[in-house]
């Protein structure tokens, strides 16, 4: 029955759930443009799932402490704002941390703030919910995120490049496919990836109905 | 400044670095407007006219902020300015001409949070176009966007009448012959150059 609640009440129920059954890119597809963008490596896709983390972490905070005093008219606006700041504060801090990984990332950092997925925890979240529990939501959250980009990265790093974290994986007559790093190879592992998802959830479905068959 | 000739710009940003294909922008509308053909074709109409306006706000913004010497606030600026312009467009059109807004209808709004309008802003930002350069550049990622857009949706009301796996369908099938579609695009690397 515990699947059925919506609002499922226990502190790490709330924490888990981003991990899996609500995984924020295999379950509700949300914040596609730096998933597919950034995951040509897993250490790219690695940092730019932290900075998102960081961010939907701070900002679900802030929104929720400040719920009582943003009114309902302008939240939309307010809640970009604050978005905005910590996306200012992430793109200077990883400047100054690795050159290299700005250079990498370019953009999509500031991009953060149009993941509608950040926005979308703020609104459907955050504002109702106590700071405590919004610091759980944008954490587990964060964390599948950065599960999922670094699930994409990886497999397009091992198949287009032959490495994992910059480490040679097979001996020197492997010839890398380029297509894995290209954007094509971004959409080609993501529909994969669902495929595997929809498959997994299909057959979880199937036996989940044979037992109730059985026990009828 | 930026030397590259406006043609270079215009296939760039349309073709060889096509927004959606390329930089993976705005593809929350590319899956979510690109089943019915007619409404992908007004929707791309809405991204080239927003984009249009938010590169001349972009532009604005970028220079104001260098000469008060406060360009870490850009960010901000950018996505406050561009949302509430494209606010301010919104009810101009509707007091205009009611024809076009019926015609846009919920796209303007939906567009403001479209990460390839503020992906152009920053863009155009860092490669420092001047003026008729952005707007140039900005006409041409519109246009691309629309073009990707209209092959998709042109794709999937064909792919209605084909039998496709059950595991397949939805968002899993779109990926793919999106992937297809940016591989086809890749076939233009090197125009303009």
């Amino acid at each position: 029955m515990k699947a059925l609640d919506p609002t499922p009440s226990t502190p790490t129920d709330e924490f888990i759930k981003g991990l899996w059954r609500e995984n924020p890119v295999f379950v509700q597809v949300l914040g596609m443009c730096p998933v597919l963008a950034v995951t040509n490596s897993a250490i790219n896709a690695i940092a730019m799932g932290l900075a998102t983390t960081f961010v939907m972490l701070m900002s679900n905070t802030l929104v929720s402490s400040l719920r009582h005093f943003i009114p309902k008219q302008v939240r939309i606006a307010t809640y970009i704002l604050i978005i905005a700041t910590f996306v200012t504060i992430v793109d200077y801090a990883i400047e100054a941390i690795s050159l290299d990984l700005h250079k990498a990332l370019g953009a999509f950092i500031s991009l953060i703030v149009v993941n509608c997925l950040i926005l979308g925890r703020a609104e459907a979240f955050a504002s109702k919910h106590s700071v405590g529990y919004a610091m759980l939501d944008g954490l587990g959250m964060g964390v599948g995120f950065t599960l999922a980009l670094l699930c994409l990265g990886g497999v397009r790093e091992i198949l287009g490049n032959g490495s994992l974290f910059g480490v040679a994986l097979f001996p020197a007559g492997f010839e890398p496919w380029v297509v894995m790093i290209l954007p094509g190879g971004g959409f080609f592992t993501l529909a994969g990836w669902l495929l595997l998802i929809n498959h997994l959830q299909r057959r979880r479905q199937q036996a989940s109905a044979g037992m109730q068959e059985v026990a009828r | 400044m930026n030397e590259e000739s406006l043609w270079a710009i215009f296939v760039n940003a349309a073709l060889v670095n096509n927004f959606v294909l390329a930089y993976f922008l705005g593809i929350c509308p590319f899956l979510g407007v690109s089943a019915k053909m007619a409404t992908a074709v007004r929707m791309g109409g809405a991204v080239v006219f927003v984009m249009l306006v938010s590169s001349v706000c972009a532009y604005a913004i970028h220079h104001l902020l260098v000469a008060i010497g406060a360009e870490f606030l850009q960010l901000i600026a950018f996505i406050v300015v561009i949302a509430s312009t494209v606010q301010l467009v919104e009810m101009f059109i509707k007091k205009i001409s009611p024809a076009l807004f019926r015609a846009l209808g919920i796209f303007l709004p939906l567009i403001t949070t479209n990460c390839a309008i503020l992906g152009l802003a920053l863009f155009q930002t860092n490669k420092e176009y001047d003026f008729v350069q952005a707007i140039v550049y900005a006409l041409g990622a519109g246009i691309g966007f629309t073009l990707a857009l209209v092959l998709m949706a042109g794709i999937r009301e064909k792919l209605e009448f084909a039998t496709v796996p059950d595991v397949v369908q939805g968002t899993a099938i779109a990926l793919i012959v999106a992937g297809i579609l940016s591989l086809t695009f890749m076939g233009f690397a090197g125009l303009g150059a």
